[in-house]
């Protein structure tokens, strides 16, 4: 199986789908094989995009679709609508791309979500691939192969190189998730450990963090007293100074607080081994799977 | 992150109600007026610790404030010369307590902070003397959570009323101006009352769009990254000889921390972003120039950036910047092959595997 998308032909929506980025991404999660099954932009329902139909709202689209979950480009200052309107017509899996939402919409978003019964994915990340069933988000097609490894990562392109690596390593993944650089994400790094524990394909844990926050310190936790799986670590950042935001809004080490070492620390003793380069990763999978 | 000044700060925490000291903002000595009565001078710098370095004082008439506004002016704080400052009554404290108002982003709402312990950095009190509590954004301040606060702050009768006003007002800021901090430190007890005796307010800059009112400011920046930020592009100075373009933050980090545990010292953090134009390519090579000594390493991961559109770019950028450092690029992803290609063929010889390519960076900043 996988996490989060588990079901093959999920029909799913693009929100900001006439933009530059919606409509290349929406193109490319078809070519992946997801169900593609529609487009909203205010003001451009009826026509279409690359054959996929555009309507004028989320309600529109649900009505003739059928859809969902949706995959949002809409650009920051509108972004936040645009969730609101997918929750409230019903779509219950939101994966948001937009980068530059401000945390204080975010709060609100996540405690609307969790009111009505949604799950929201980013923002600012590159969303979520179920090997073998879908892609929601930007992705690259050509890194995935089916194989054993759930991979959770706080990235976007370092999540393609390491997923590229366990791929050419000969081993593969059930779900790639990656929640997104913001100082609050729709779904955490804590929850996608939990659910890969849960999900059966996955016999491995592949985990990507960076400064910032204390997720990675969390996870270390949840690891340590719920998670029997072998699990490997990255963090990025060992070198980043203090007070500088390195890229992400959440990368950034505050006082003493979010580095590298604590992390890296905190995994240690719940047991994960901690990869020093991306390469070193299908490395101390194998010997982990090995000693299963 | 707009860092506001004190005064900017003051004047927004007057506007929601709290009660700050009267105070007037002087840069000049025809500024300042005659009186004759206990006063205190601070200067306006964005740093902190500026009372230990003799930024605040203690005035008792205008030649003193005089004085003290002209010996200050001289103070260097963190690079930071103050041109500005806050004249006002100065205050007989009972005690100097903490509030603030902040995101947590583990329970990922805001919180209010409060400590019976203020004036110091609140990071140095003991997690046991810190009240803390989340604030939910679809309840605002609960009745009860007043109550707590204040008994945690053993105030009497008369200031519980006055804290818990003056905890709706530090969330109203904070919700309404999209703050990632809004601080009192310290809250003044007095005999009649609570005052603020300085402001902190942090706008996060996702929400600047939304607020055209805020000043732009560089604070702590240097002049290359804000030459950066300018073109809204992510670049951090570090402080070694190798520079660095990787697209994708994780992997800008990665790639840092890859070069530095081979033994080389990375220039700079710089984030090429997602693009497929050519030109920010060269824009990216030429800022990157300025802090490349020895090797300049491009560690490309195509998705949304093709490796194509970046071998174009790496190819005029050379062409037309004719650099004396040495040059490796690495492209992987989307369009790999044809990226390699076009770099071969101007003689740019790039590399698939990042270990490798590291390797060589290493190998060619040794020579």
């Amino acid at each position: 199986m996988a996490i989060i998308v588990t079901e093959k032909g999920l029909p799913v929506i693009v929100q900001g789908i006439t933009g530059h980025q919606g409509s290349f991404h929406a193109s490319q999660m078809k070519a992946f094989g997801t169900n593609v099954v529609g487009g909203v932009t205010p003001g451009k329902g009826g026509t279409s995009i690359n054959g996929i139909p555009v309507f004028d709202s989320v309600k529109d689209a649900v009505k003739e679709t059928g859809a969902k979950a949706s995959v949002v480009f809409v650009p920051a200052p509108y972004a936040p609508d645009a969730v609101i309107e997918a929750i409230d017509s019903g779509i219950k899996l939101v994966v948001i791309i937009t980068e530059h939402i401000p945390f204080h919409d975010m709060t609100k978003l996540k405690l609307y979500a969790k009111l009505m019964g949604a799950r929201l994915v980013g923002p600012n990340g590159p969303g979520i691939t179920s090997v073998g069933i879908a892609k929601l988000g930007i992705m690259p097609n050509s890194i995935f192969k089916p194989g054993p490894i759930g991979v959770v990562s706080r990235s976007g392109t370092l999540t393609y190189e390491i997923v590229n690596t366990i791929s050419e390593a000969g081993l593969g993944e059930t779900t790639v998730i990656g929640i997104g650089g913001d100082q609050v994400v729709g779904t955490t790094m804590q929850e996608a450990v939990k659910m890969f524990q849960q999900d059966e394909a996955t016999k491995a844990i592949v985990v990507v963090g960076e400064i910032g926050g204390t997720a990675e310190e969390e996870t270390a936790e949840i690891i340590k007293n719920e998670v029997n799986k072998p699990v490997v670590a990255f963090i990025a950042g060992r070198y980043a100074p203090p007070g500088k935001r390195m890229g992400h809004a959440g990368a950034i080490i505050t006082g003493n607080k979010g580095t590298a070492q604590s992390k890296i620390q905190a995994f240690q003793e719940a047991g994960v081994m901690v990869a020093s380069k991306p390469s070193e990763i299908p490395v101390l999978l194998r010997q982990k799977l090995a000693s299963v | 992150m707009v860092d506001l000044l004190e005064y900017e700060g003051k004047s927004i925490f007057k506007e929601y109600g709290i009660p700050v000291p009267d105070f007037k903002v002087v840069s000049d000595e025809k500024d300042i007026q005659d009186f004759n009565e206990k006063m205190v001078i601070k200067a306006q710098v964005p740093t902190g610790g500026r009372g230990k370095r003799g930024g605040v004082r203690i005035v008792n008439n205008k030649e003193e404030a005089i004085r003290a506004m002209n010996e200050i002016k001289n103070i260097n704080f963190d690079g930071y010369k103050a041109d500005k400052f806050i004249l006002e009554k100065a205050y007989e404290i009972k005690k100097e307590l903490y509030i603030s108002v902040t995101l947590d982003r583990s329970v990922e709402m805001p919180v209010v902070l409060a400590s019976a312990e203020g004036g110091v950095d609140i990071n140095s009190v003991p997690q046991e003397k810190i009240y803390k509590k989340p604030i939910n954004p679809f309840i605002g301040v609960t009745e009860y959570t007043k109550r707590e606060l204040s008994k945690f702050l053993g105030l009497s009768e008369y200031d519980a009323q006055e804290i818990g006003r003056i905890l709706v007002s530090l969330y109203n800021i904070y919700d309404k101006l999209d703050a990632s901090l809004v601080e009192i430190n310290p809250l003044g007890l007095t005999n009649n009352g609570l005052i603020a005796l300085d402001s902190k307010i942090t706008i996060e800059d996702d929400a600047l769009f939304r607020h055209k009112e805020m000043p732009i400011r560089y604070f702590g920046l240097d002049e290359i990254e804000i030459e950066a930020k300018k073109k809204g592009l992510a670049f951090v100075k570090l402080e070694g000889d190798i520079g660095i373009i990787a697209n994708g933050a994780g992997l800008n980090m990665a790639t840092i921390d890859l070069i530095a545990q081979a033994g080389g010292r990375p220039a700079n953090f710089f984030d090429l972003g997602g693009t497929d134009d050519p030109e920010k390519v060269i824009q990216a090579i030429e800022l990157a120039s300025k802090v490349t000594n020895k090797v300049l390493f491009i560690n490309i991961f195509g998705g949304v950036t093709r490796c194509d559109t970046v071998a174009r770019g790496v190819v005029k950028a050379i062409n037309e910047l004719k650099p004396k450092f040495k040059l490796v690029v690495r492209i992987r992803g989307a369009n790999e092959e044809e990226g390699r290609k076009i770099l071969l063929e101007n003689g740019i010889d790039s590399m698939l595997n990042l270990d490798d390519a590291v390797d060589r960076v290493i190998k060619l900043a040794g020579e």
